[in-house]
């Protein structure tokens, strides 16, 4: 057993998503015998990353400023919004090419068994922004697995009554993947062939 | 190790609940039909290349094989019996399998205990969801009393929970077990419709074409009584019932 700040450092890395006992252990010892400037840099960003990054007010993107480099970019189309389950799928979406409109983060996925409904995420913030009129088309790329698929079918019932155009990504996507590891090709192409959801 | 093989096994199971790990993996939770509740490890499952990503969803049915390890289990094979999928493109009947598979998780504390009439109440809810021949809410409430009932603990809903008189009876209370007559009854019991508790007669023994005939209110008081009778028993709330969407 491990005493003081190493203990600490290897109880803190052990918190993190996906890292073991094990893992925890090996970082702190590299952590230990690495440059004091590599280390410098690690602490630096940890600490910009809680202070400058925060959550884009309108999509809940990450952003440095109140909204988020795509919400604020004018030759964006404000008429479609996909609708994602995490910050990272933006950039999955963004990699394909295929889409010029906005974004919105819902913050994950409809999960009873996790305790995660659907006042757990996004959606009335979202409700609101569809409330605006601005918007035509509302894409749901939530991550083709069963939550996802029950969440988009939640949100489409529920945007039935406004009128607009909603949409589901095309299957081609691998049911049970993530997301954001669909390659740009595939993506682009489930972008292309997205179709109309009836409910 | 040299010499060492896991021993690898194989069994039919319905897929209780799926949870990320690091990367690309993922942990299975599974009600097996002879090793009981196991987790295991699903490697790599969530690259869209994955051979069996797609079988390893949440309350389908699979064939598996598996390889036995110090904590956790490996899938080394998944296989789609019925996966059914139609519970996910339904809202009212994913947040019912959800119900179920928690419920299934709480009655089986011990990894690897085997409970065959659990199993197969499990299956057959899920399948009676995939199908949607039956609302998903009776389906689910019916899970529920014959689930109890493998549990040791349903509630009785025609004789008397204390004294065993014959019914049936307007009383019904939660910590004495199900129905009371007058002279057992004690305080803070409540008074369903009589319809209420032949409802919940009908869902234990499967009597559908009773319990079909119900009425909405009958059966929204149903659902409150089975559900308050569930959460006496277990330790902990389950995360998942407040958030059935009954409609
Ligand atoms: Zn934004
Ligand atoms: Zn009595």
């Amino acid at each position: 057993m491990y005493e003081g700040a190493i203990a600490d450092l290897i109880d803190e890395l052990g918190r993190l998503p996906g890292i073991g006992p094990k893992s925890a252990q090996r970082i702190a010892f590299y952590i230990l015998g690495a440059d004091p400037a590599d280390v410098a840099r690690l602490a630096s960003v940890l600490k910009r990353v809680k202070d400058q990054v925060r959550f884009c007010a309108v999509c809940f993107n990450v952003a440095e400023e109140e909204r988020c480099r795509i919400c604020r970019d004018p030759r964006r189309s404000d008429e479609v919004i996909c609708v994602v389950e995490e910050p990272k799928d933006v950039i999955a979406v963004e990699r394909t090419g295929e889409f010029r409109g906005h974004y919105h983060v819902l913050g994950g996925a409809i999960n009873p068994l996790e305790g995660i409904g659907p006042d757990n995420l996004k959606i009335r913030e979202l409700m609101l922004r569809l409330r605006s009129g601005e918007v035509k088309e509302l894409i749901l790329a939530t991550d083709p697995n069963t939550e996802g698929e029950a969440t988009a079918t939640y949100l489409a019932l529920l945007i039935k009554p406004m009128g607009l155009s909603v949409t589901r990504l095309a299957s081609g996507l691998p049911v049970g993947g993530d997301l954001e590891y669909a390659d740009e090709i595939t993506l682009g192409r489930a972008f292309e062939g997205r179709r109309s959801l009836d409910v | 190790m040299p010499g060492f093989r896991s021993r690898l096994y194989r069994d039919d199971a319905v897929v209780l609940r799926v949870q990320k790990l690091g990367e690309a993996d993922r942990i299975v939770t599974l009600l097996t039909r002879r090793h009981g509740r196991v987790r295991a490890v699903a490697k790599g499952v969530r690259k869209t290349s994955s051979r069996f990503g797609a079988r390893l969803e949440p309350f389908g049915h699979v064939d598996v094989q598996l390889a036995e390890g110090r904590s956790l289990d490996i899938v080394s094979q998944a296989e789609g019996i019925a996966l059914h999928g139609p519970i996910s493109t339904d809202y009212p009947r994913y947040t019912a399998a959800s119900a179920i598979a928690e419920t299934a998780e709480r009655l089986t504390p011990v990894e690897r205990e085997p409970t065959l009439r659990l199993f197969l109440l499990t299956l057959g809810a899920m399948r009676a969801l995939a199908d949607d021949e039956r609302p998903g809410s009776l389906v689910l409430d019916a899970y529920l009393l014959r689930a109890m009932g493998v549990a040791g603990w349903a509630p009785s809903l025609r004789e008397c929970a204390v004294c065993g008189e014959r019914g049936p009876h307007r009383g019904f209370s939660v910590p004495a077990g199900g129905c009371v007559c007058q002279r057992c009854r004690p305080p803070g019991a409540a008074n369903p419709a009589p319809a209420t508790l032949r409802l919940m007669a009908a869902l234990a023994s499967g009597d559908w074409a009773e319990a079909e005939a119900s009425e909405p209110p009958i059966r929204r008081q149903a659902s409150g009584l089975v559900a308050a009778h569930l959460q006496w028993h277990l330790e902990r709330e389950l995360r998942s019932l407040p958030l059935v969407d009954r409609t």
